[in-house]
């Protein structure tokens, strides 16, 4: 009775272990089932560089160029907003601010991340956007521009977390030795730990990167979804994931454009993966040179 | 009454972290050119007197401190810099500790900080301070390696190669042989002695032996409390205290 029930007890956590593992290939064969079928149709080069997206004309043209790029733009707009904010936040919490401060400030960042981003998304459009407008003298804010903004508080609270986790990793007495030779604090910071922290930096950026690139809620309520090429930061602008939100949901189910969307997945997942693993890599990179 | 031979002097000096007291009203000074060793257990107040001297207690927020630390006649904590004081009074750390850079990198370390970017000075200051630290045959050429790779005793003189880089005119050393071998710990011993003909050296040790081997005179603390100070052929003779007799001898940690 005992060895049946070690048994059942050991199968399930084994299940449980690898799921997560089952999970990812089962989406990603489905995927790929799915979005190479538009392959069959329309040639891959003319899918990820035709400049236009009519899904609905006839016949439809499915260049996807305009998507990739608004992503780009957008994810581009927010890296730049976030990426100094983020680090001297971390660095803040993690080297200056008192203890008090410190765990005020940790709850706050944690508060961010919590936030739904569809509620980030309703508060952009009825402040940011207006603002936005106004500020530019814009025909609409609409714009990549307000996306970015919205999109860098949403990866801050990511790369300020992990960042400070890098930063908390760095050893106490490479800290002492420093000040004890007489620098500064804000020397310490920048001649020892800052490049000590390196790679969980680059990291914690590029995680930060990856949760940019695969929002949807908030960017497509705020980023005026006009699948064009964009030229500057104040136009509207579309981006892959919100075109799979917006028409997955009135596209025919086998057609080209339905399988279209899926491709723009294959797509968006090709670039997570590999934002993903140069996080990895530069996480892992820390580990082997200790 | 200002004896100049005083190089530090050490008045009522009580040191509490978050209240809890770490160091009990202590008095008593150290000598130019002396290694004044200082022995006692653990949660003694050792450390936190080395600390207290260039100021690295600073770091702590529940530190705090009352009673006066003079150097050179002045107020550490009202007429020195404290920059200044660091540099001035360097420190060796229990556990070997350079920085994550080159060996070049970890002795130009200090003195590029305080300003010196000539590259000709700093190649001399990094000679010359290998071979105060007695590491120099073994380290001249593999300058732009990364400290990281010397061994445990190597790494340690490199520690204390760096605080020469900075002229200091004390030394503190915080139990500087607690992870070493007998040989890497004889060449560091060796290298006390040496530099005690320049300067003021401060050794925290849990070895009674080595603060025998080395020290002028010994410090005895017991609980932040400090029991005897004397030179160290007497406290290891006779002793005036039946506690430092005890510690001595065997009897407490």
């Amino acid at each position: 009775m005992r060895k049946y029930y070690e048994f059942v007890v050991e199968g399930l956590i084994f299940i449980s272990g690898i799921a997560s593992i089952i999970f990812v290939l089962l989406i990603f064969i489905f995927l790929l089932k799915e979005g190479l079928m538009l392959f069959r149709q329309v040639g891959v080069f003319e899918f990820l560089f035709g400049e236009h997206w009519y899904p609905i004309s006839e016949p439809p043209r499915l260049g996807i160029l305009p998507l990739i790029l608004g992503s780009l733009w957008v994810t581009f707009g927010a890296t730049v907003i976030s990426v100094p904010i983020g680090v001297a936040c971390a660095i803040y919490i993690g080297e200056i601010a008192p203890g008090w401060l410190r765990e005020i400030l940790k709850a706050g960042v944690e508060l961010l991340a919590a936030i739904p981003s569809i509620v980030l998304g309703f508060i952009g459009l009825v402040t940011l956007v207006p603002l936005v407008k106004k500020i530019f003298h814009l025909p609409t804010g609409l714009t990549a521009l307000s996306g970015s903004i919205m999109l860098a508080f949403m990866a801050m609270p990511t790369i300020v977390s992990i960042m400070e986790d890098a930063l908390n990793a760095v050893p106490r007495g490479y800290r002492e030795g420093s000040v004890a030779m007489g620098a500064t604090k804000w020397q310490t910071i920048r001649r020892i730990v800052l490049p000590s922290a390196s790679s969980g930096i680059i990291a914690a950026v590029m995680l930060g990167i990856g949760r940019v690139i695969g929002e949807t809620m908030a960017v497509m309520m705020i980023t005026g979804n006009a699948a064009m090429i964009p030229k500057s930061f104040f136009q509207p602008v579309r981006t892959m994931t919100a075109t799979i939100a917006a028409e997955m949901g009135e596209t025919v189910q086998g057609s080209d454009h339905y399988f279209a969307l899926f491709a723009i997945g294959i797509v968006l997942f090709a670039i997570t993966f590999v934002v993903n693993l140069f996080a990895d890599m530069s996480l892992h990179q820390k580990q082997a040179r200790v | 009454m200002v004896n100049t031979d005083q190089k530090i002097q050490i008045q009522n000096l009580t040191v509490t972290y978050a209240g809890v007291p770490a160091l009990k009203n202590a008095n008593f000074f150290v000598q130019e050119n002396e290694i004044l060793g200082i022995i006692g257990p653990a949660n003694s107040g050792k450390t936190t007197f080395l600390r207290t001297l260039n100021r690295l207690n600073d770091l702590d927020p529940r530190y705090q401190y009352s009673g006066e630390v003079l150097i050179d006649q002045k107020d550490i904590y009202r007429k020195w810099n404290v920059f200044e004081l660091r540099k001035k009074v360097g420190m060796v750390f229990a556990l070997p500790s350079p920085l994550p850079i080159s060996i070049f990198e970890n002795l130009a370390y200090g003195p590029r900080r305080d300003g010196i970017s000539n590259r000709k000075r700093l190649e001399e200051i990094v000679e010359q301070s290998l071979k105060a630290a007695f590491l120099w045959d073994e380290a001249k050429d593999r300058l732009q390696e990364s400290a990281m790779k010397l061994s445990g005793g190597q790494q340690q003189r490199l520690c204390i190669a760096r605080t020469l880089a900075l002229e200091p005119e004390v030394i503190l050393f915080d139990e500087p042989c607690s992870g070493l071998d007998p040989i890497s710990t004889a060449k560091i011993e060796d290298a006390m002695r040496e530099l005690k003909k320049k300067y003021t050296l401060i050794l925290v040790t849990n070895n009674t032996k080595q603060a025998a081997r080395v020290s002028d005179r010994v410090a005895f603390f017991l609980m932040g409390e400090l029991v005897e100070i004397d030179q160290a052929q007497k406290i290891f003779t006779i002793p005036k205290d039946k506690r430092t007799e005890g510690y001595i001898s065997g009897r407490y940690g």
